[in-house]
């Protein structure tokens, strides 16, 4: 556990497909209390508990920040993955026990901005289904657009199109429809923030050609969770706790670290906050870098890694922890 | 230069060029010297779509030509400072996000223009500064709420109310000005020589 990471005790109360690969969960307290407040763009880290193993994966929170009663995330399967989506897609049900964390938010809207102009790929729409309902409740001036593969996997666009109208621009890949990026980001008025949730290609899109048109970086926000991938095993020294682990294919080096018992802080789970930084002491093969976290200089250096998304092939490596 | 003191008090840069297309700058006097100094280190073609605006102030015809020539998409001088901010506030009021701000000249000057960018939806992170030339300050008296400008000494007489102010480094940014409160309230029949600091 860790800063932030309160425990909520939730049952599952209602479990949506919306299409062939999303399905929506709906989670209320156990004890009947109102969930915390959050903001627009927080996520939550839910505990899958499968047999012997815990997973827990960070997923925006969808609903209303104006109604706490209950909170709602989507879920993409995602069959090549390490099963966390797999898990909530097949063994989740109305009615179960789950541990969710309180709601973090490292998305947050700029309320100082004049305008929010948002942008989503795929299922990273989901922070944003929160965020326009907490601006449209203060009539806060914002513009989404959504470019999604097929109209069957435009997520909630019909959702939004019913909410929102004209305000929702919808691009759908097979249509051969493109966002028009550079004309967009040409024609905002001063004092406009941008925010980008989508594939990790796409941010990087965004990101360079607002870059390149004078967007300061103060105005452009991002999310992207790196998902832990699976990999090699491999073993691992715990120089504080004088322990030796092994990471398996389908685990995380946070995870495996949490499975010795040792409790080391982080709070997105995705190589986005920087909670999880662990200094390394030594170490003789090749690191696999998966966070948006450590800058170039750090990632080349061999002394930092961030265990929940990245891990290591060689020989021998000794972590700080 | 300007050193910092308490929170509040500015702190200028160097200008530098920054990545977009769409560069506006405005400058008073010796700011000129700013912009052409950066002008030796921007990449090509960089001024093709920029705007200044200049107010030569008192260096006369000194900087004009030099400035001309590098050739901005638009160039407008201006008799005095407060006859630039209207057609500054009107340029913001139809530009979009990607134009980049660099101010460079008197504090009176940046503080100014930065309040009118502020209001147009800049955050004055993303605006470029540097001081060059006078040190003479906008003061608003606490007392009557007048301005007083290009002030160079210290104490001074307020140009609205008439009390002998002692100028802060207490400085607003919605106001674009620096604090002058009451030297001698206790005692009005005192009255500190004034010097002149701010030059
Ligand atoms: S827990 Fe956030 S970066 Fe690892």
């Amino acid at each position: 556990m860790s800063a932030g990471t309160r425990k909520i005790d939730v049952i599952v109360t209602d479990v949506v497909p919306v299409n062939e690969l999303v399905k929506r969960f709906h989670f209320q307290r156990t004890d009947g209390q109102l969930l915390p407040t959050f903001s627009g763009g927080a996520h939550v880290v839910v505990e899958m508990r499968d047999d012997d193993r815990t997973r827990l994966n960070p997923y925006s929170l969808m609903s209303s920040p104006l109604d706490t009663r209950d909170y709602t995330i989507s879920v993409r399967r995602d069959d090549t993955g390490r099963g966390g989506s797999l898990f909530m897609h097949q063994r989740v049900n109305p009615g179960m026990r789950m541990v969710i964390s309180s709601p973090v938010n490292l998305f947050s809207l700029d309320l100082r901005a004049r305008k929010h102009l948002m942008i989503a790929g795929g299922i990273g729409i989901t922070p944003f289904m929160a965020q326009t309902s907490q601006l449209a409740g203060d009539a806060g001036n914002f513009e989404l657009h959504y470019t999604c593969r097929t109209e069957t996997l435009a997520t909630y666009a019909d959702v939004l199109k019913g909410r929102y109208g004209r305000r929702i621009h919808l691009y759908r890949d097979d249509q051969g429809e493109r966002l028009p990026l550079e004309q967009l980001l040409a024609s905002q008025p001063l004092g406009t923030h941008l925010y980008i949730c989508g594939p990790a290609g796409m941010i990087e899109w965004v990101r360079r050609t607002a870059a390149e048109a004078g967007w300061p970086d103060d105005t452009v926000h991002f999310e992207h969770f790196a998902a832990p991938q699976p990999g090699k095993p491999f073993d691992v020294t715990l120089a504080i706790s004088g322990k030796q682990i092994r990471v398996s294919e389908q685990q995380s080096l946070l995870e495996a670290i949490e499975a010795a018992g040792i409790d080391p802080p982080y709070l997105c789970r995705g190589g986005v906050c920087g909670q999880c930084e662990t200094k390394v002491i030594s170490y003789d093969g090749n690191f696999l870098h998966n966070d948006h976290w450590l800058s170039e200089e750090e990632h080349q250096s061999g002394r930092k890694i961030m265990p929940c998304v990245s891990r290591f092939e060689g020989k021998s490596l000794v972590l700080e922890r | 230069m300007t050193a910092k003191t308490i929170l509040s008090r500015p702190v200028y840069g160097t200008l530098s060029p920054q990545p977009g297309r769409n560069h506006l700058f405005v400058a008073d006097a010796e700011g000129a010297a700013a912009i052409l100094d950066m002008a030796k280190a921007t990449p090509e073609g960089f001024f093709a779509d920029a705007h200044i605006m200049f107010v030569p102030d008192d260096t006369g015809t000194n900087y004009v030509e030099a400035v001309k020539s590098l050739q901005p998409a638009r160039f407008y001088q201006g008799p005095t400072i407060a006859a630039a901010l209207p057609r500054l506030r009107q340029t913001l009021a139809t530009a979009h996000m990607g134009l980049r701000i660099y101010l460079a000249g008197s504090e009176g000057l940046i503080g100014q223009a930065m309040q009118a960018a502020m209001e147009a939806g800049f955050d004055p992170s993303s605006i470029q500064t540097e001081h060059r030339g006078s040190l003479a300050r906008r003061v608003q008296c606490v007392h009557c709420k007048g301005i007083t400008e290009n002030v160079t000494t210290q104490p001074v007489t307020c140009s609205h109310c008439g009390l002998l102010l002692l100028v802060r480094d207490h400085y607003s940014r919605r106001l674009a000005a620096f604090q002058g409160v009451c030297i001698n309230a206790e005692d009005p029949t005192e009255s500190p020589q004034a010097e002149e600091i701010f030059r």
